[in-house]
């Protein structure tokens, strides 16, 4: 005999009467619910005295058709009725999901919660550079409190680690601009220009951008996620106890680290660029290396170089500290920390690009053009 | 509730049993020829000092940690040889209650509850899988505003509950608990306690809990083993171990911890036979 859940009705003195049979367990269950939902009618004798095994979802099925059809259940054994009386007891009203608010307000509470979201985090922003002012003077003051193994320690990571990818990146980015280039600037027999192309979107503006989009994505988020762990495993808090500013010991190496480290991967960038569009132009125009070196000397004034090395600091400084300030802003869980991340790297690489175009304007007002 | 383990229980049905089991990881011999057997229907403590591999240990009968060598059987499935379908029917006899109560945090307390259901048994209406989040969720003891939050809204001790209760969802007939009482206070351990012998009571369910907590062993495990040595090297009740001459087991229970205690289990069942006592005078 199967044992899966059944019942079957009958009529008695006037009464409906569910005869069930069979394992009232969940894996026994097939389709019963579904019967019991389809019945209609009230006033139902449910009878289990030929059930098999009961488990509580068993339970939970015949407790609710007595109570919502004003059943009763009849041949219950010790087991059963223990079985009964559980989930009668347990029997409460609850949401399994919070209300959702509705949809205008919740727009509307969205919209006022990222305004002062956005707001915060700029004031959060200006404190934390403030603070690390503060202490940028305190180290200065007292020089022995400068972490110079932690410095050099992140040069590495930040500098050198990066000098793989950001020159491969570097490289390709210089044969495609002189590629495009050449391919347009053919159309008017001036193709030779290809080289002024390259030479002065690497250094003014193409190697100091990519190299900052790089350091973002590499150090701004590993910052990020560094100091976001710290504070989960309460290790910040641990700092601050034993009296070493966690200013000091985990922000100030970071941002020192990549403004010194800026300069440098965005020159090696712009060279390498500069060195893909003279391979393109070797290659596939013809132009000999040394025309190449030498009609790049004349047509990049050295006003781009000066751009470039003013700009790489200050975008060091904007993602270390997006990095950084984003990390230290990590209260609760896990799952904070990646989100903490992805904003440290966003809000770098907006403020990065914000701040290109202001540089532009300014630079040009200078007349470095 | 204890009963005494004798010579005649061995045929009784075994619903873990391991054999041989060795654990290694890179240098480090975890287990080494580890045996253990656990009994329908048990309250089955592991106790071991930091480090000897009870949470592995659990991991490696719930299939999370493959072995170097050994075998292990649940519900006389052998877990290392058996198809995957064959696991999946094991899977939906048991429920496991992680350390961290391991709550999907993406999702609500009721709806971590469906989880099980809804995997196992897709056919399940939606009206149905509610009902039965509701019931289990107020079985373990949590109120009923806890359904509709977040995890990250509860506190420790609920989060357990919670877990205990997405654990349940299957009316599974084996729990795996791994340090249910670590991080709650006394009064919700204490609670937890309680809860885990209800619900072995009522449910017949096995439990195979791993713990520190002196107070949970000495109230509600029927059989303790102890870990030391790479393997089990004792199994039995706590008067029984005590009666033993290993000496990290004299330590472990005959600590100040562990005597506190001993004596507060003492207390109480004193104080129950004596109030006890006092209705049966009372009646008379």
């Amino acid at each position: 005999m199967s044992t899966v859940a059944r019942f079957s009705e009958a009529q008695e003195d006037g009464r409906r009467v569910l005869r069930f049979a069979g394992d009232l367990t969940l894996p026994r269950l097939g389709p019963l619910p579904q019967r019991l939902d389809r019945l209609k009618g009230r006033d139902f004798v449910l009878d289990i005295s030929e059930v098999g095994r009961m488990d509580t979802i068993g339970a939970w099925l015949l407790h609710r058709t007595a109570r919502e059809r004003g059943g009763e259940i009849i041949g219950a054994d010790a087991g059963a009725a223990s079985l009964l009386r559980q989930v009668g007891e347990a029997d409460k009203p609850i949401k399994v999901r919070p209300d959702p608010p509705p949809p205008l307000l919740r727009v509307m509470d969205q919209i006022g919660t990222a305004t002062v979201l956005a707001g915060r985090t700029m004031l959060g922003l200006l404190g934390f550079f403030g603070a690390m002012l503060i202490s940028l003077w305190q180290v200065a003051l007292h020089p022995r409190r400068f972490r110079l193994n932690a410095v050099v320690q992140r040069f590495e990571v930040v500098g050198v680690h990066a000098f793989g990818i950001i020159g491969l990146m570097s490289l390709l980015v210089g044969i495609v601009i002189a590629q495009q280039g050449a391919v347009e600037l053919r159309q008017f027999g001036a193709e030779v220009f290809t080289i002024n192309l390259i030479g002065r979107a690497a250094v003014k503006e193409l190697g100091v951008l990519m190299t900052a989009i790089m350091v973002a994505g590499r150090s701004g988020s590993s910052f990020a996620a560094e100091i976001g762990s710290m504070k989960l495993a309460e290790e910040v808090d641990a700092m601050r106890t034993i009296g070493v500013s966690p200013l000091e010991a985990l922000v100030l190496p970071r941002v020192i680290a990549t403004v010194a480290m800026m300069p440098l991967l965005a020159f090696y960038a712009a060279i390498l660029a500069i060195v893909g569009g003279g391979l393109f132009c070797w290659v596939s125009l013809e132009i000999p290396p040394i025309t190449f070196i030498q009609r790049t000397r004349e047509v990049v004034p050295l006003t781009d170089l000066w751009e470039l090395l003013i700009k790489a600091p200050v975008f060091g400084l904007i993602i270390a500290m997006a990095g950084c300030f984003q990390g230290m802003q990590v209260e609760s869980n896990a799952e904070e920390v990646g989100l903490r991340t992805t904003t440290a790297v966003v809000q770098a690489i907006f403020l990065v690009i914000v701040l290109d175009a202001f540089f532009a304007v300014f630079f040009t007002s200078l007349g470095w053009t | 509730m204890t009963e005494t383990p004798a010579a005649r229980d061995e045929d009784r049905d075994i619903v873990i049993r391991v054999r041989g089991l060795t654990n290694r990881f890179g240098e480090q011999l975890v287990h080494e020829d580890l045996e253990l057997d656990v009994r329908r229907g048990e309250i089955y403590g592991v106790v071991g000092g930091s480090g000897t591999g009870k949470s592995v240990l659990m991991r490696s009968i719930i299939g999370l940690q493959r072995p170097e060598e050994g075998e292990i059987d649940v519900f006389g499935v052998p877990m290392l040889s058996a198809s995957e379908r064959e696991l999946q029917a094991v899977r939906k006899r048991w429920g496991i209650l992680f350390q961290g109560a391991a709550l999907f945090s993406t999702l609500t307390v009721a709806e971590n509850v469906e989880v099980p259901l809804r995997e196992f048994y897709p056919r399940l209406s939606e009206r149905l899988l509610d009902e039965i989040a509701a019931y289990k969720i107020v079985m373990v003891g949590l109120s009923p505003e806890a359904g509709p939050k977040y995890p990250a809204e509860l506190s420790g001790g609920m989060r357990k509950r919670a877990g205990i209760a997405r654990a349940l969802a299957l009316d599974p007939e084996l729990l795996f608990l791994d340090e249910p009482t670590a991080g709650l206070d006394p009064i919700g351990a204490a609670a937890f306690d309680n809860l885990v012998v209800e619900l072995r009571d009522r449910l017949g369910l096995t439990v195979f809990l791993i713990t520190h907590d002196l107070d949970t062993l000495y109230t509600i495990c029927d059989r303790v083993a102890v870990l030391a040595d790479r393997k089990v090297v004792a199994v039995g009740t706590i008067p029984e171990l005590l009666a033993l001459d290993h000496p990290w087991i004299q330590e472990y229970f005959r600590g100040p911890r562990g005597r506190a205690a001993e004596e507060a289990v003492e207390e109480a069942e004193a104080r129950a036979e004596a109030a006890e006592a006092a209705e049966g005078g009372a009646e008379g």
